[in-house]
């Protein structure tokens, strides 16, 4: 074990799979030379040459397309799109091509392969480079779809995610790349000494579709994915109240099951998400929820959301889901 | 132009910058185009196949001794170059100074024109008033040719109560309708079909307007682009397209942003007339900006320009260049500065001095101060105030529909 950021594990589950399979390849903008803009892909050119790790023209569209190109022909790529906010010129060849690549040609043809993409806001990233758009995908049929939240889950997420057959995109939570965040802008600890920055060097997986008690307890429910992961831990000590912590990991698909598990036993459930309430992930979440807990609720299941608006600057803390408004919402759970 | 190298040909062609941090950056010397060089074709009657010189090309007025020459000299007044210097200093002592109050946490974030002041500043001051600014990021300059206030773009890039848009954006973002400026956005390119939209619909009302705007060498590989010039090609409205080749696109050279020659030739293809301009010559940009005016204005159509320059700066305050490039490859690089080579001109023309210069420097930079002081009065970044978190749910739809004024409602702000 070794203490790794975040950055440093997902470099490392990089270079893991470079090491290991020839057909892995790199590239995206500027992720070759300099290592990206995040610097996760810091020393993968010089280690493994640049026809592995490459820098691309600026064009996700392009991206895209080539890294699929690149799947239907034998290849792994691991595509990295800038920011989350930048992957939209690439929407059509993701949610109309690689998505349904698989389907359309009865099984013959398939595209593996991961973008790896920083989401999620409180770096003042204004309306383009915080937004959180994993329900824009996983309302594609075709896509799995994962959101790390540490550097433990990081490396392991991104290995299975590489390592699997189906195209996958990969959500890092940028705001926690050096350290988790806590929902507190004036108090941004690193992740030294954190458990889950205790990181193998070598090869593991945490697999897709199973999500994570961060925490148990028993009068509430909340499930959080990224950085909304420690933000909801340190609601959940605000409150007082004793809830179960579940950090989703994979979204699509989800894992019901813990899920639901959770829920028989709290009775209540309160699901937390950066991107705008209306068709984000936790309205799908809570239909699902209700159709199997209907009988064990004890209130209704709520969502603590960003706004149904585009993500401001200045104000961004008024935007992010904040400790109080969560622990608010937990508490409220409590009242009926 | 810079020679493409490449690392092998085998699996597949990489391109590679001329030179990586630790290496000499010797770009041979001066530029081997000189003013002459080219000539300038008639605009009412100019086709595509007029311009394969001028797309693969340089042209230039001022050579490299401050001497304006050739038929693209625009012969412009004493009082035009002097106010075109003017702006080019204000941009420059402006970044820098805005740079400095990021460096000390006064800003949350800045970009820098450094370099390339001539560009948006040139080409803004060859149009009329009623031309529309299609800007990226690097193109700011162009608010000060239309009169701007600093006080309230620093407003902006604060986010303090007086920005005008709000808080909503990141600094460096502007929109500023009385200058027909349109609004900055992050995701690159995107305003270049918009440009030639805007184009078509002044050409549908038969205003008298034309569309300028500018995307990056590394830009011009999103499909914005291309479609930018496919519909220019196809409905010819009256809309400059520029190709700002500054050379690096944050850590990415254009070398490994093309494996075409020229970024104007790719204009011929579309059957666009293609210039391609020496773009730290002040003259040069303002006189090829004129002649692609007289075009649109005649009703020939789009122009496409590629900007020959060099980003003399990081990408952002977020980049450090000298981790992908050498340090001084501004320095050697053929271009020079456009601020020098502009004043080196004036003072051979006997226009200017040394001693002017450096008193308009220094009003300018106790202007910046002052400004930022008057914008400081609307609320610093440190402690505000900034703009009420109600700003966060207005203008997203035309009326506040009932599911945001619930969430209005419910953050209680």
């Amino acid at each position: 074990m070794v203490e790794m950021n975040m950055i440093k594990a997902l470099n490392s589950a990089l270079e893991v799979q470079l090491t290991k399979d020839k057909n892995v390849v790199i590239f995206g903008e500027d992720v070759g030379f300099f290592g990206g803009v995040f610097r996760v892909t810091d020393g993968l050119q010089e280690k493994f040459g640049e026809h592995r790790v490459f820098d691309s023209p600026l064009a996700e569209g392009g991206i895209a397309a080539i890294a699929m190109g690149m799947g239907l022909n034998g290849l792994r790529p691991v595509a990295e799109i800038q920011f989350a906010d930048y992957i939209f010129p690439a929407y059509d060849q993701i949610v109309n091509e690689i998505a349904k690549v698989r389907h359309r040609s009865g099984g013959e043809f398939t595209a593996p392969l991961t973008f790896r993409t920083p989401a999620g806001g409180g770096i003042k990233g204004g309306h383009h480079h915080s937004q959180s758009p994993e329900a824009q995908f996983t309302h594609t049929p075709g896509l799995k779809v994962v959101y790390c939240s540490n550097p433990y889950n990081a490396k392991g997420l991104l290995t299975a995610a590489i390592e699997c057959n189906d195209p996958v995109i990969f959500f890092e939570p940028k705001r926690c790349y050096r350290g988790p965040f806590y929902g507190d802008p004036h108090n941004v600890p690193t992740w030294a000494g954190h458990p889950d920055s205790d990181v193998p060097e070598e090869h593991y997986t945490v697999p897709l579709e199973q999500a994570r008690i961060v925490r148990e307890g028993s009068a509430c429910t909340v499930i959080a994915w990224g950085t909304m992961v420690h933000v909801s831990e340190q609601a959940i000590k605000d409150s007082g109240i004793d809830c179960e912590l579940i950090d989703l990991q994979t979204l699509v698909p989800w894992d019901r099951d813990t899920v639901v598990n959770s829920i028989k036993k709290t009775g209540r459930c309160v699901i937390v998400h950066e991107a705008p309430k209306t068709s984000g992930f936790g309205a799908e979440m809570s239909a699902s929820i209700q159709e199997r807990c209907f009988y064990h609720l004890e209130a209704p299941i709520t969502r603590v959301t960003g706004w149904d608006t585009p993500f401001p600057h200045t104000t961004e803390w008024d935007y992010i889901p904040s400790p109080a408004r969560i622990a608010e919402a937990i508490k409220k759970t409590q009242e009926e | 132009m810079t020679e493409r190298v490449t690392a092998m040909t085998k699996p597949y062609t990489i391109g590679r910058p001329p030179f990586r941090p630790g290496e000499d950056a010797d770009f041979g010397g001066k530029f081997t185009e000189q003013p002459g060089d080219l000539n300038r074709p008639d605009p009412a009657s100019c086709t595509a196949q007029d311009t394969v010189p001028h797309a693969s090309g340089l042209i230039r007025v001022l050579d490299d001794n401050g001497v304006a020459s050739g038929e693209w000299n625009p012969m412009l007044d004493a009082e035009t170059l002097i106010q075109g210097l003017e702006y080019m200093m204000r941009l420059r002592i402006f970044d820098d100074r805005m740079l400095k109050m990021q460096r000390t946490g006064k800003l949350s974030f800045y970009m820098r024109s450094f370099g390339e002041e001539a560009i948006a500043i040139a080409q803004t001051m060859a149009l009329e008033t009623q031309d529309w600014i299609f800007p990226s990021y690097r193109q700011p300059g162009a608010q000060f040719v239309r009169g701007r206030d600093m006080v309230s773009m620093i407003c902006h890039c604060i986010g303090n109560t007086e920005d005008n848009v709000k808080g909503r954006q990141m600094p460096v973002h502007y929109t500023w309708k009385p200058g027909r400026f349109i609004s900055i956005s992050s995701p690159v390119g995107t305003q270049f079909s918009q440009a030639v939209g805007v184009a078509m619909a002044s050409a549908y009302k038969g205003d008298d307007e034309v569309c300028i705007s500018w995307l990056g060498d590394g830009t011009s590989a999103q499909g914005d682009y291309h479609y930018a010039l496919n519909f220019a090609s196809t409905f010819k409205p009256p809309v400059i397209l520029n190709v700002v080749n500054n050379q690096w696109a944050i850590s990415t050279h254009a070398n490994l942003a093309t494996g075409g020659r020229t970024f104007a030739e790719r204009g011929l293809a579309y059957d666009i007339p293609s210039m391609r301009v020496d773009g730290n010559d002040f003259l040069a940009l303002y006189s090829v900006t004129k002649w692609a005016r007289l075009r649109a204005a005649a009703g020939l159509g789009a122009t496409h320009i590629e900007v020959y320059t060099y980003r003399a700066g990081a990408h952002s305050s977020s980049d450090d260049s000298s981790a992908y490039r050498p340090k001084d490859e501004f320095k050697q690089w053929p271009g020079g500065d456009p601020i020098l080579r502009l004043k080196e001109h004036l003072i051979k023309a006997e226009l200017w001095d040394e001693e002017r210069h450096v008193e308009l420097a220094k009003k300018i930079d106790e202007e910046v101060m002052t400004s930022y002081k008057a914008a400081c009065e609307f609320g610093d970044l440190a402690s505000g105030p900034y703009p009420p978190a109600s700003t966060i749910f207005t203008e997203v739809y035309e009326t506040v529909p009932w599911h945001v004024q619930e969430q209005r409602e419910e953050l209680g702000k």
